[in-house]
């Protein structure tokens, strides 16, 4: 099977392109390892030896890390948020993207393309009154004022990619079931919401992710250690330990470890829910 | 496909059609406005004043904030910054992705595993990534320096090198944003029309020629989106930054998000850094709209 112009290869040209791809995969992956592996290493060693593997395998720097309690709190953190976020985002955007699928009212356009102008600009550009509204409204130093900020920029992917789903569900399906007397809202629930999984998954990865890497909005929002996510966590370790990588080196690998598990198992959703998200949006 | 109907306008009768319209809507309206909308026009509102933050902004200093801007040496690099990324993702990583998609859209031995490991970075957190890459750049620790160590030479300070230190910032962004494109790119090779290349080949079209004229236009559209989340995503470009160099040295690599975030946030000027999220929204809201109409129009 050929997928386009060139031709399926042979002898010196397949060669040729192995290389490349090794190459670039060498590329790719030697800073990950040699992260791995330093998390291992004495800062002698990793000093005299960056790239090979430890001389004398130190696994306490590991150990240190996985038996204190802050890596499991920053992790637990960073989750909590996550999971607050992709559940409010699920629930908000499906709602909106129902009613502005299904039913008519006056300024329905006028209201759509007012909750897709976030699409249009980062979190960032708005982020100061945006600090000053979260410390207005008593949510400083919460999670909550990560949460909601955070689901409010995704309503606007969420409702334009779901909005175009709902609407590609057969009409037939509603105007049967209205005539049999079950109201939208029963609609929603028992007909919508269980046949467009694949959609609401990716909309799902995407706030998951989204959230699960957010950086800005914590470092402004958030002020005591305890509350904090992994990623400003990994940061303040960073900035406790400077002068001892081989420790640094190890948290940072802990840290993107849920990552890289997560997407090994589930690889064929994450990619498709980052990507066609993209695509579709 | 008479089921479906995309444009159905129907206006069904029943079932609750306005007590669903006020629960449905409302929440995500109200979180929209008070979290997205409201701070957006507060920034215009405060990039008129001169506010630390407490109390009500009263010192109205109308445009000064804006051409305070204007000349001013470090928000100058930092344009000229997020414009080199977006200059380096059109230049090196779009057709480094499209070289590798075309590669890997195949069935070859291993292309799944390949196309994951490209793809990994991306999953990766920017702070994450950026404090591999401040090791990998380390003068005394890194990778950068045994290999410059294996040829003789002393040990390189790259991210401490005012000339050097953004293109190392560039390195990995494209390191770490490439996979993706190539993602989009395979994508879109895979949903390529097959039989228009053998119809090419069969009439006797060079493969160089297939891909100048079939493989290349018919990739248009998702070419197209790949230039707009590479532009998108170097305007925001913000986390990377603070682990790699803190937008030092010597301000010299700055994004235009970093910078507000230096100059404007931790020192709590709020109408000046609000000045620099309306010039940002400008960047941003122009570049999406004008690139939409003029080059997305048929996508």
């Amino acid at each position: 099977m050929r997928w386009f112009s060139w031709r399926p290869d042979d002898g010196f040209g397949a060669l040729a392109q192995y290389a490349v791809l090794i190459v670039l995969a060498g590329i790719v992956l030697v800073p990950l390892v040699a992260t791995a592996l330093g998390g291992f290493k004495e800062l002698g060693d990793l000093r005299a030896n960056p790239f090979g593997l430890p001389k004398i395998w130190v696994w306490s720097n590991y150990w240190d890390i996985l038996s204190g309690a802050r890596y499991w709190q920053v992790l637990g953190n960073s989750l909590l948020i996550a999971l607050l976020t992709v559940f409010l985002t699920l629930a908000l955007s499906s709602m909106a993207a129902f009613t502005f699928a299904h039913l008519h009212f006056f300024g329905e356009r006028f209201l759509l393309n007012y909750m897709l102008l976030g699409l249009l600009f980062p979190a960032a550009t708005a982020i100061l009154p945006l600090f000053i509204k979260i410390r207005d409204l008593g949510l400083l130093n919460s999670h909550w004022g990560i949460v909601l900020p955070q689901v409010a920029f995704a309503l606007g992917m969420g409702i334009l990619l779901l909005r175009n789903a709902f609407r590609q569900l057969p009409g037939e399906l509603l105007d049967a079931a209205l005539m049999d007397g079950c109201g939208y809202i029963r609609y929603f629930f028992y007909v919508t919401l269980p046949l467009s999984r694949p959609i609401l998954s990716t909309v799902a990865v995407i706030a998951f992710v989204g959230s699960w890497n957010n950086y800005l909005l914590p470092l402004v929002v958030l002020n005591s250690e305890s509350r904090y996510p992994w990623t400003l966590g990994l940061m303040a370790y960073q900035g406790e330990y400077s002068t001892a990588w081989q420790l640094v080196l190890a948290f940072i690998t802990l840290t993107i470890l849920p990552a890289i598990v997560m997407f090994v198992m589930a690889q064929k959703y994450i990619v498709a829910g980052l990507t066609a998200g993209a695509v579709k949006g | 496909m008479t089921l479906a109907n995309p444009g159905d306008t129907v206006r069904r009768p029943g079932g609750g059609g306005w007590l669903t319209i006020l629960i449905f809507l409302p929440p995500a309206l109200l979180l929209f406005t008070v979290f997205v909308a409201m701070p957006m026009g507060e920034a215009a509102w405060y990039s008129f004043y001169n506010w630390n933050g407490y109390g009500r902004p009263e010192s109205f200093v109308g445009l000064k904030n804006y051409f305070s801007l204007i000349g001013n040496g470090a928000f100058e690099r930092a344009l000229v910054n997020n414009l080199l990324i977006i200059v380096a993702s059109l230049a090196i990583q779009l057709p480094l992705a499209l070289g590798v998609a075309l590669i890997l859209a195949k069935r070859i031995t291993g292309a799944v595993a390949f196309r994951m490991i490209f793809f990994l970075p991306y999953i990766l957190a920017d702070v994450a990534a950026g404090l591999i890459w401040r090791f990998v750049f380390d003068g005394d620790y890194g990778l950068a320096s045994a290999i410059t160590s294996l040829f003789g030479a002393p040990p390189v300070y790259l991210l401490a090198d005012k000339n050097w230190a953004f293109s190392a910032v560039l390195v990995v962004i494209i390191w770490k944003y490439f996979g993706f494109h190539m993602m989009l790119y395979i994508a879109g090779l895979q949903s390529l029309d097959k039989s228009l290349l053998e119809a090419a080949e069969m009439d006797g079209a060079s493969a160089v020629q297939r891909f100048r004229y079939i493989t290349l236009p018919l990739l248009g559209p998702m070419i197209r989106l790949s230039v707009f989340f590479s532009v998108v995503g170097a305007l925001q470009l913000f986390d990377m930054i603070v682990p790699l160099t803190g937008g030092g040295p010597f301000d010299t690599t700055n994004t235009m998000v970093s910078y507000l975030y230096y100059f404007g946030i931790t020192r709590m000027r709020v109408g000046f850094g609000s000045a620099v999220g309306v010039v940002l929204f400008l960047f941003c809201v122009t570049f999406a709209l004008g690139y939409r109409r003029f080059f997305m129009r048929d996508d």
